[in-house]
């Protein structure tokens, strides 16, 4: 109805007081970065990756134990001051796995999502944006790749990943992580497209790639950067599913997820060797949607004036 | 009650008296009227109506003290700009607001408050007491009910004894009394099975089917065109006619109210700011807002002769108004009184019915402050500024055709016909002037545009760009030409990208073509001067901008590689009344700086008269008239010119009440409609005033555009024009119920 445009949009002034009033033009970047820094939520969620990552990488420091060493003496022991976090029942120091696992959790997190993302964008706008046959054939292997279960060829391919590094492991998830986003830009494209702002571009000679890479990526990158932050907590879990059937996580190496496989039969009665991986995922995860939160509200201006 | 409406006969009264028609009305519904007096009963008082809408960060007063009144039989115009409250005051009346929407003051209808009333009371009073019209059709009706489903719902709800024969009887004939061809049929139809117009047209069956007292049409013609608002007009003045009922039109558009209404009030940022007879408002208003935006309108009857005169500024934001005059911003008389305190609705010159919200009423009212130079006219651009034009040929195109095939099929298409989009089109642009392309939506203007914009081969015929013919080009050299012609679109908030800062978007064309980054900086902040804007405001995004400025950026950004062509798109249809004037001047001015030459497409042509040297009216596909800009207004050859230009409301009451209006009979054809000979026969209403010999040239014989007088024009009979003026006037306000037009698609 009417209403809604009867009502003088709050947006247009309440946007503009937060925005630098300089007299030099400045870049898009300064201007996104310039909006970022006001926001609470992304400090939190910098502050908090921040530290999971500082911590994954100094915290074996202080602690005496390494992560492959047995305690024969203390085996199944609660927290105590010499193992902070407890040990398992072969007496491995739950502290040391928790900070190794949450390394290769974090690299493997941190790289996977964005790739997919990366991925599902690329593949959408492109599939979207052009139609006709390429578009067709996109969406031919997009519903392809969707009906083959993944966890099935996961199986299938495990002897050759085995064989590899873990590193693979990360390309197999980014592989399988990306269609469903691709299909939702690819709709969002369609409809971009038939937007005037697209139709100006092409009148003005822009040529494909760039009003790909220029209009069209930067108007679905919210949707990109949900993706890629919530692909974090998913990578996170696909990795636990496929190391607690074995086709993860190698045995020398540890994950977080391994780390909750072994631990979550103890959950009740040991709840140490579940509680702290599951606490230190948990807040990880958290830390990464604040970010993308207020990545996408800083990307795009008119987001943040239409929720709620 | 269906002889009621049957024996009533149209046109009992006489509209525009300003009198009440109760006399000649039917009687009402089972309620009971007074009998007619002599003074006019009230029928709905406003009273001090406040609306505030609870938000984050404060409410917002969207309504803030309204005080209005419907006598019986009268035709009420509320006139505003968007944002203005008039939507709201209205939707508060039918108790339509969302409930979160705070409501003070009180609406008294028919002697009773209508607040705090529970919402079944409401709905028992909404469609025989009060009814509404709203805006969009196509959403108010539901999809998945035929309209005479629909129609008959009303009639049942309020009538229970109602038998569903009798109802959908009823409604046929209602659909009858709305002028839809084919009622018994027609009834049997989906909402999307009908076209725009006669959407509307059900609404208005609807809206009467229950013979309220009072009907609320919001914005009913907005969404329509021109030849279909002219129809609609009638058929609501016609409703008015056959209930009796008193009728609230709400709208921007001071033309259509000129001509209906009987009073309007004029409101701005929530309060009624103006109130008066139609003569009183249009000829000697009070407010500097109506004052400004009376000046500020392209006006069919002034257009092409003065030059715009702009209402600076914009609309304040409720949601945080300074003390003081809401208008005082943008008021060239304002004085120190008026920011510091809100002047209250004073009569003038005694009369209650005639009021003014402003300080300095008494200086205008009593000719001490003269109201026609009130604001200052700007200036035209100074002869040395202008530019220097070579008079050449920048723009040729020559029997433009574009087809769509209309394919069914998923797996084997197949061509079930063809929509003639573009069928043969042919105009030329000389440096340096405008061209204005005219024509009602689904005529094809937009496809031209695209087809020309394209710069490809096109399916047929020929488009040369400074004298080179576009199908010839290489890849690189029409990049190189894209710099030569650029585009503004109709919506400015579409056309940029919500996600780049204004530089990035104005300096886009000129990333094409390979140019520095610190030239392109440059060039931004020239061009940004250029329009009007402030080049500091460079680094912010589209949204931080008001729908004039974002305009002014489109403009900018067209004009960033030194075009020779700029094609102009609806360029200012999406703007409000007020701000319409500063974007047509600017490009005005810019025309005669830069020595460019316009296509302007355009709808309004009253716009199109101001801007365009040359117009060309176009029709299913076709350019039917085209010649000098002055000689097709004054003097249209061709029967849709003459028809399109009848239909557009003037706003001057006397004028638009003298004037002879040819209404279309129906509506569009589809393009896909194989029409043999004129394509405009179905509707034309030359044809019908022919002789056998003389129809029979236009049922078989497709006519070629031929010079009649400076201009083209693709009619048979163009010689015989006159005989359709002689037809309408002998035959005052023409018959809207009995048309056979062509059924939609």
């Amino acid at each position: 109805m009417s209403l809604l445009d009867e009502l003088p949009g709050a947006d247009t002034d309440t946007a503009g007081a937060e925005t630098p009033q300089s007299a030099k033009p400045v870049s898009r970047s300064r201007l996104v970065f310039s909006r970022l820094r006001g926001m609470p939520r992304f400090w939190v969620g910098v502050v908090g990756l921040g530290a999971i990552a500082l911590w994954a990488i100094f915290g074996l420091v202080p602690n005496a134990w390494n992560y492959t060493d047995l305690d024969i003496y203390n085996m199944g022991s609660s927290p105590s001051r010499l193992h902070w976090f407890g040990t398992s029942d072969i007496g491995e120091d739950i502290y040391a796995q928790t900070i190794v696992g949450l390394r290769k959790s974090l690299i493997i997190g941190l790289l996977v999502g964005p790739l997919a993302a990366i991925v599902a964008g690329i593949v959408g706008a492109v599939a979207g944006y052009l139609g006709g046959w390429w578009d067709r054939v996109i969406v031919w292997f997009i519903d392809l790749l969707l009906v083959l279960p993944s966890l099935f060829l996961f199986i299938l391919l495990s002897p050759i990943f085995k064989s590899l590094s873990w590193v693979a492991l990360i390309f197999l998830l980014a592989g399988f992580g990306w269609m469903i986003m691709a299909r939702v830009i690819r709709a969002q494209t369609r409809s971009l497209r038939e937007r005037d702002f697209i139709k100006a571009a092409r009148f003005m000679g822009v040529d494909t790639w760039t009003i790909i890479r220029r209009h069209i990526l930067p108007n679905v990158s919210s949707l990109l950067i949900i993706d890629a932050t919530l692909g974090v907590g998913g990578a996170i879990l696909s990795e636990t599913t496929l190391s607690f059937f074995g086709f993860g996580i190698q045995a020398p190496d540890v994950s977080l997820g391994t780390l909750l496989a072994a631990g979550q039969s103890a959950a009740a009665t040991r709840p140490w060797l579940f509680i702290f991986p599951a606490a230190i995922l948990v807040f990880t995860v958290l830390s990464a949607s604040l970010i993308g939160d207020a990545l996408r509200d800083a990307v795009d201006p008119t987001s943040g004036a239409n929720r709620d | 009650m269906t002889e009621k409406l049957s024996t009533a006969a149209p046109g009992a009264t006489l509209p525009g008296t300003g009198m009440p028609s109760t006399t000649a009305a039917p009687g009402p519904g089972a309620e009971g009227r007074q009998p007619p007096s002599n003074s006019p009963r009230r029928l709905l008082e406003v009273k001090d109506l406040k609306v505030t809408f609870p938000q984050h960060g404060g409410a917002v007063t969207a309504v803030r003290g309204v005080n209005y009144h419907v006598d019986e039989g009268e035709f009420l115009g509320i006139v505003g700009e968007s944002g203005s409250g008039k939507s709201v005051s209205s939707l508060a009346v039918m108790g339509l607001l969302p409930s979160s929407a705070k409501v003070e003051g009180d609406i008294l209808f028919e002697g009773k408050s209508l607040l705090g009333r529970s919402d079944k009371d409401m709905s028992r009073l909404r469609g025989d007491g009060i009814s509404i019209i709203f805006q969009d059709p196509l959403s108010a009706l539901t999809p998945v009910y035929t309209i005479g489903t629909q129609i008959a719902e009303a009639l049942q709800l309020h009538n229970k004894g109602l038998s569903r024969l009798a109802a959908n009887t009823r409604a046929v004939e209602l659909l009858k009394v709305v002028g839809i061809p084919n009622p018994e049929r027609r009834a049997q139809s989906f909402p999307h099975e009908f076209s725009g117009g006669m959407r509307q047209r059900a609404m208005i069956a609807i809206a009467i089917a229950n013979n309220p007292r009072l009907i609320i049409a919001d914005e009913p013609t907005t969404a329509l065109d021109v030849t279909i608002q002219a129809q609609i007009l009638e058929v609501l003045q016609k409703a008015k006619e056959l209930t009796g009922a008193a009728v609230v039109l709400i709208t921007h558009d001071l033309g259509v109210v000129a001509g209906n209404a009987d009073r309007i009030a004029v409101m701005y940022a929530g309060r009624i700011v103006e109130t008066g007879t139609v003569e009183e408002v249009f000829h000697k208003p009070s407010m500097p807002y109506t004052i400004g935006l009376l000046r500020s309108m392209p006006n069919l009857a002034t257009a092409g002769h003065s030059r715009l005169v702009p209402l600076e500024g914009r609309p304040p934001l409720l949601s945080n108004l300074a003390p003081g005059c809401p208008f005082a911003p943008r008021c060239p008389v304002a004085i120190d009184a008026c920011r510091t305190s809100e002047p209250p609705l004073t009569a003038i010159a005694g009369d209650p019915l005639n009021a003014s919200a402003c300080l300095r009423v008494a200086e205008i009212a009593g000719g001490v402050l003269d109201r026609r130079h009130l604001y200052p006219v700007p200036e035209p651009v100074a002869a040395a500024e202008r530019a220097e034009v070579e008079p050449a040929k920048v723009l040729e195109v020559d029997r433009l055709q574009r087809h769509f095939p209309l394919t069914k099929g998923s797996v084997f298409k197949h061509s079930i016909g063809t929509v003639r989009a573009v069928d043969g089109v042919s105009f030329d642009i000389r440096s340096g002037q405008t061209l204005g392309l005219v024509g009602e939506s689904g005529c094809g203007k937009s496809t031209t545009i695209m087809e020309i914009l394209e710069l490809a081969r096109p399916q047929a015929g020929m488009v040369r760009i400074n004298g080179t013919d576009v199908s010839t080009l290489s890849g690189r050299e029409r990049k190189a030409l894209r710099r030569d012609i650029s585009v503004v679109f109709q919506d400015p908030m579409a056309s940029l990208d919500p996600r780049l800062p204004v530089q990035d978007l104005v300096a886009e064309p000129l990333t094409v073509h390979g140019i520095s980054a610190r030239e392109r900086l440059e060039k931004v902040r020239n061009v940004l001067d250029l329009v009007g804007l402030d080049p500091s405001m460079a680094s912010r995004y589209p949204h931080e901008f008001s729908g004039g400025q974002r305009q002014r950026i489109g403009i900018a950004r067209a004009l960033v590689t030194d075009p020779k062509i700029v094609v102009l798109d609806e360029p200012v249809s999406a703007l409000d009344v007020s701000i319409q004037a500063g974007v047509i001047n600017l490009l005005q001015d810019l025309q005669e700086k830069l020595g460019l030459s316009y296509l302007f497409v355009a709808h309004d042509l009253a716009v199109v008269r101001q801007i365009a040297d040359d117009v060309a009216v176009m029709y299913l596909g076709r350019i039917v008239e085209s010649g000098p800009a002055q000689d097709i207004f004054d003097n249209p050859r061709h029967p849709y010119t003459r028809a399109l230009l009848s239909a557009v409301p003037v706003p001057d009451p006397a004028l638009e009440r003298s004037r002879n209006r040819i209404i279309l009979e129906g509506d569009l054809p589809s393009p896909t409609d194989d029409i043999t000979g004129c394509n405009f026969r179905t509707r034309c209403p030359l044809f019908q005033l022919m002789d056998a010999a003389g129809q029979d040239r236009c049922l078989n014989q497709d006519p070629e555009p031929r010079p009649v007088g400076p201009g083209m024009v693709a009619c048979h009979h163009a010689e015989h024009i006159e005989l359709m003026g002689a037809a309408a006037g002998s035959r005052p306000g023409p018959a809207v119920g009995h048309q056979a037009g062509p059924e939609g698609p």
